[in-house]
């Protein structure tokens, strides 16, 4: 009965929103066009490095959807979720490393007239992983690195607990507005400088590198991965679609929006403001991590760079410029910014002529993006998905 | 001296004898013809040595020289190491020569004279005499043979000069007319550098304990930096290893292997519980060092234990272990048992054993020095030394934190305006801070003249950035009065085209702010207390701004203005004022505020287009930190943050990352105590 029951309300939700529909619609088409044309399982129209690019593009959107979620619903502007994105990356790229050292360095003994001990297995993984930052020890947050659920977890575990923390004794002394926004980009900012030492146990500005090779899975080609983690990416941004749409569309979202319009009248009504935001805050943590760990095994390698307090604010810009406050525009958001950006950015946009001079592309895109964001914040504070509500939902609300 | 020639050996002693004789005569007669005699004598009995010197063989000649003392046999040593020393080829009669004009048949001439006397002899072909060259070796020793003489010159510059060489190497026979100098010197700035040199020399080669420890104790409270370069090697000590510890050795420290670390003295210390210093002995090298004192028996290691394995694998199998089987240290270890049991290898030891092995042991470092008298008088003067050192490290930690708050301070004062006073959330300040800085440098291009070029550049970035500061404002903020948030992220979007379009402009690579030369160099307080003039000048620079700020918000009209139009912009434009004119002004000033702190910062580091994107989180943290709305605050900020920083690198200083990351966490937990700053705002204006 309550089966029934269950499968109606989802149903009715479905129904409510035809943008899921919509929205999923399209995700499984580009994933289908994907499959086929890339080299892994189609005809290999579209190369892998470029698969990789789609899938790490569906990576950062749902990074988007969770930036949406905390500022666009629960008007917390986090300067800080690129740094969950990239300590989830951070947690599975040390099994990835772990693992796969191990696996060289115990072929690599195969044909020794011992075979190898445990002690010596580790010394030289040690030494491979540590080497470049003159250390040869495997510090002690590496302890789990070899057990993959374990390191799973963590994905899950670590950036939620410093969300946790974080968010905690943040918004219990009641800081918000812009001193959040500032102190996230000073949370980002330590984590980014503490991964930085060579002493952090992370390898320093040296990052973990080798992230595109999965332990066990070295006979499996690289395109036929690619279009495995973009079906993977496809599959859990759909599942955090419908997940966010669900937040949006309760109870729990009707608060938080609330809370983003009008903090004080929601606690004066006897909501505890803080444990909503709170969740909220974590929640988007971990799919930010969730994203990560999803994005970094693509990009192949991660460093203290990625997670620079720029990197967060741009992800704001790409929530900001797709349309806040709709779970879709953050996701056009992102795909669109980012897939424009690696266009610019990587050389193949022609150059203009313009006689006295030439506008070249990677030195001038990021003027533009600047300046285009300024004139969204002006003059388009809906952004592109405003555009689409003005032809879509007209006479809803 | 060759050994095939013993007969001219004994010649030479007796040569040597005679002229020791006759030098103990003059010496006695001083009768200057007598003198001159023997001197001659001297260098022509030394000949050889003279001619074909080698600092190996030139020693007892210089010794004799020394000895005979007087003004010739200075001027021959000076002439000697000038290469201007020659010989008569045929006589071997030392001599100077100098370029003559050609004889009347062409042949090359030149006019010597005596080299002893000075005396005239005569024009003789070039070819009859020979240049003696001294190689640098020879000429650094003559140069310490001359020390003494040139000590009693007359002329204080010489002597001046000879102190100096003398500092760098002192010898032992230079004590004694060192001694006689101090005695005779005139110039009190002289003699008190003679007496320290004296002190050196006694720490280096004093054979009387009582007088050397007279000497140590005499530095006590000096410290510089050569005091304590003198100290330091009269407490060098060596570790040694026995079964008990010796009653007659100048013992300076006992050591426990991994417990104790080395103190500077010689002394040793715990090791401390938080790190930073390795213990002096690992218990691995001090087991090493029984083994090497045939203490102990060697210690098989596992590379040793398993080549050993290897070695007497047969058909794959050890004994009867199989080698594929031997995949854990217990598995080997019990394999290579079977090996010890059969003779073949030698016992292994574990390191339970290895542990009780060094703790039977004592190691213990005695110091070189045998004489406790004078070690003992030196650690105390290095210590007493070594705390006065502290003292001026702390000092001169004070003054780095107050440089680096200084630094903060005018980083966040333009915000402490734009952000602080109107609330406007700008992220692109810190490019305002590097156009600033630019325009430092592109003045300096055109203005050569460095002092001129700073004094230009001053009000250039001044109006630079308020231009800037006014157009965005105009542009931009204007519409964003009531959104803070987007304000935050259209300013981002600013600095991200304003750094970009300086990269474009200026490139990558850093350009430099170069200093005029008043602001090069530092104040020197003594050896171990330098501050540099820029840091003083940026102190300077930091005071002023908060009095030219604290003026214009509190004592004129324009201040008084924007604080009306910041409480209430309608009932301020009611009275008469208009709020859109204020507004830009207020943000233009603090816009140009930060241009100025460009310029300073520019001179004190380089101009990259990413100098302001590093002070920005810093310069939002120090107004937060401080407490918005109150330029008390933003120094207080800015005090807090700058002191910290430095006092957590103070406990490690090679990381200043992590000294970075921890101030951060702590002000992310300050705020949780202050979230409204140090000094923080009350009633209705805090709530806006």
């Amino acid at each position: 009965m309550s089966d029934l029951l269950q499968r109606t309300v989802l149903t009715r939700h479905l129904i409510s929103n035809p943008s899921v529909l919509v929205f999923l619609g399209v995700l499984a088409l580009v994933s289908i066009a994907v499959t086929i044309l890339g080299e892994g399982f189609g005809i290999g129209v579209i190369s892998t490095s470029f698969t990789k690019t789609l899938g790490k593009t569906l990576c950062l959107c749902m990074i988007a959807i969770a930036m949406d979620l905390v500022w666009g619903f629960c008007g917390i502007l986090s300067l800080g979720h690129f740094a969950f994105f990239a300590l989830g990356g951070y947690m599975i790229g040390m099994w990835m490393m772990f693992a796969r050292t191990k696996m060289i360095v115990i072929e690599a003994a195969r044909n020794n007239a011992l075979p190898p001990s445990p002690t010596e297995i580790s010394e030289a993984v040690g030494t491979q992983i540590f080497g470049v930052v003159g250390g040869a020890e495997i510090p002690a947050i590496w302890a789990f690195a070899d057990l993959f659920w374990v390191q799973l977890a963590f994905v899950v575990l670590v950036p939620g607990l410093l969300a946790f923390v974080f968010g905690w004794l943040a918004f219990r002394s009641r800081v918000n507005g812009v001193y959040l926004s500032i102190l996230t980009q000073a949370m980002t900012l330590a984590l980014s400088l503490y991964l930085l030492q060579n002493d952090s146990g992370l390898r320093g500005n040296n990052g973990l590198s080798g992230l595109q090779n999965i332990p066990g899975f070295d006979h499996i080609s690289q395109g036929t991965l690619s279009i495995i983690f973009f079906l993977v990416s496809a599959l859990a941004l759909a599942v955090t679609y419908i997940g966010a749409m669900a937040v949006v569309d309760s109870k729990l979202g009707n608060i938080v929006r609330g809370i983003r319009d009008d903090e004080a009248r929601v606690r004066f009504l006897g909501y505890n403001v803080e444990s909503y935001k709170l969740f909220i805050f974590v929640l988007t943590a971990v799919i930010a991590a969730v994203a990560g760990a999803l994005y970094y095994p693509q990009a192949g390698i991660i460093n203290p760079t990625e997670l620079a307090p720029i990197a967060s604010i741009y992800l704001a810009v790409w929530v900001a410029i797709g349309g806040r406050g709709r779970i879709y525009g953050a996701v056009i958001g992102a795909a669109f910014v980012s897939l424009l950006s690696s266009y610019f950015t990587g050389g193949q946009a022609p150059d203009i002529p313009l006689g006295f001079a030439t506008i070249i592309w990677t030195d001038w895109w990021l003027v533009l993006l600047g300046l285009s964001f300024v004139v969204v914040t002006i003059y388009a504070p809906q952004g592109l998905g405003g555009l689409i509500d003005r032809f879509t939902v007209r006479g809803k609300e | 001296m060759s050994p095939g020639s013993p007969k001219f050996y004994g010649l030479n002693t007796v040569h040597k004898f005679i002229v020791a004789v006759l030098t103990s005569l003059c010496l006695l007669v001083l009768t200057p013809a007598i003198a001159t005699a023997s001197l001659q004598d001297l260098v022509q009995t030394n000949a050889k040595l003279i001619t074909k010197s080698s600092s190996k063989t030139v020693g007892p000649v210089l010794d004799a020289l020394q000895q005979y003392g007087g003004a010739e046999a200075e001027r021959f040593l000076t002439d000697w190491q000038a290469k201007k020393l020659y010989f008569i080829k045929e006589s071997g009669r030392f001599v100077l020569a100098e370029k003559a004009a050609k004889s009347a048949d062409g042949k090359k001439q030149m006019l010597i004279r005596d080299a002893v006397t000075g005396a005239e002899i005569g024009l003789v072909s070039t070819k009859s005499i020979k240049q003696i060259k001294p190689n640098s070796g020879v000429r650094s020793k003559i140069a310490a043979t001359l020390v003494p003489f040139q000590l009693g010159n007359p002329d204080p510059d010489i002597r001046e000069t000879t102190l100096t060489t003398l500092l760098r190497d002192i010898q032992s026979s230079h004590l004694a007319p060192l001694k006689a100098a101090i005695t005779n010197e005139t110039v009190p700035a002289l003699k008190v550098q003679m007496e320290k040199a004296y002190v050196f020399g006694m720490l280096a080669h004093g054979t009387d304990d009582a007088e050397v420890e007279q000497a140590i104790r005499g530095l006590a409270g000096d410290l510089s930096l050569d005091v304590r370069a003198a100290l330091t090697p009269m407490l060098t000590s060596t570790v040694r290893v026995a079964t008990t510890l010796p009653d007659d050795a100048n013992l300076a420290r006992e050591i426990t292997p991994g417990r104790t670390i080395k103190r500077s003295d010689g002394s040793a210390a715990r090791l401390s519980e938080f790190g930073g210093k390795d213990a002096e002995l690992s218990v691995v090298t001090a087991y090493e060092m029984m083994v090497a004192a045939g203490l102990a028996p060697a210690f098989v290691t596992r590379a040793m234990r398993d080549e050993a394995l290897i070695a007497a694998t047969v058909d794959g199998k050890v004994g009867g272990y199989p080698t594929s089987g031997l995949d854990s240290d217990t598995a080997r270890d019990a394999a290579y048992q079977q090996l010890v049991d059969r003779g073949v290898a030698p016992q292994l030891i574990s390191d339970q054993a290895r542990q009780q092995a060094v703790d039977n042991a004592r190691f213990f470092a005695i110091y070189d020095n045998p004489s406790s008298l004078v070690t003992d008088a030196a650690r105390d003067v290095l210590n007493a030394i070594q705390t006065k050192v502290t003292l001026y490290k702390y000092i001169d930690l004070l003054v780095d934190a107050l440089s680096l708050a200084s630094i903060y301070f005018l980083a966040a004062i333009g915000l402490a305006i734009t952000f602080g006073v109107m609330r406007v959330i700008n992220m692109a300040h810190g490019e305002f801070i590097m156009m600033g800085a630019y325009t430092g440098y592109v003045v300096q291009l055109f203005v050569p003249n460095y002092t001129l070029s700073i004094i230009i550049a001053v009000p250039a970035a001044f109006l630079v950035t308020f231009a800037a500061g006014v157009v965005m404002e105009r542009l931009v903020i204007r519409h964003l009065y009531k959104r803070p948030l987007e304000t935050l992220l259209a300013t981002f979007g600013i600095s991200i085209a304003l750094q970009q379009i300086a990269k474009n402009i200026f490139g990558t690579q850093a350009r430099p702010l170069t200093s005029p030369d008043w602001l090069d160099g530092a104040f020197a307080v003594n050896d171990v207390l330098a501050i540099s003039n820029i840091r003083i000048a940026i102190f300077f620079l930091a005071l002023l701004f908060l009095g030219l700020l604290l003026y214009v918000m509190k004592r004129t009209r324009f201040g008084l203005e924007t604080r009306t139009v910041t409480q209430n912009p309608a009932m301020a434009a009611s009275m008469g004022i208009n709020p859109d004119r204020i507004n830009m002004l207020t943000f233009g000033f603090g816009s140009g505020i930060a241009g100025i702190a460009g310029v300073a910062i520019g001179l004190y580091s380089k101009v990259t287009s990413e100098l302001g994107a590093d002070y920005i989180v810093q310069s939002f943290m120090t107004v937060v930190v401080g407490g918005v709305g109150n330029i008390w605050g933003t120094l207080a900020g800015a005090v807090m943050i700058g002191s910290l920083q430095k006092g957590i690198e103070w406990f490690n200083p090679s990381n200043t990352l992590a000294a970075q990351t921890y101030m951060i966490i702590f002000i992310i937990l300050f705020i949780q105590f202050r979230p409204r700053g140090i000094i923080a705002q009350k009633g209705r204006a805090a709530e806006a």
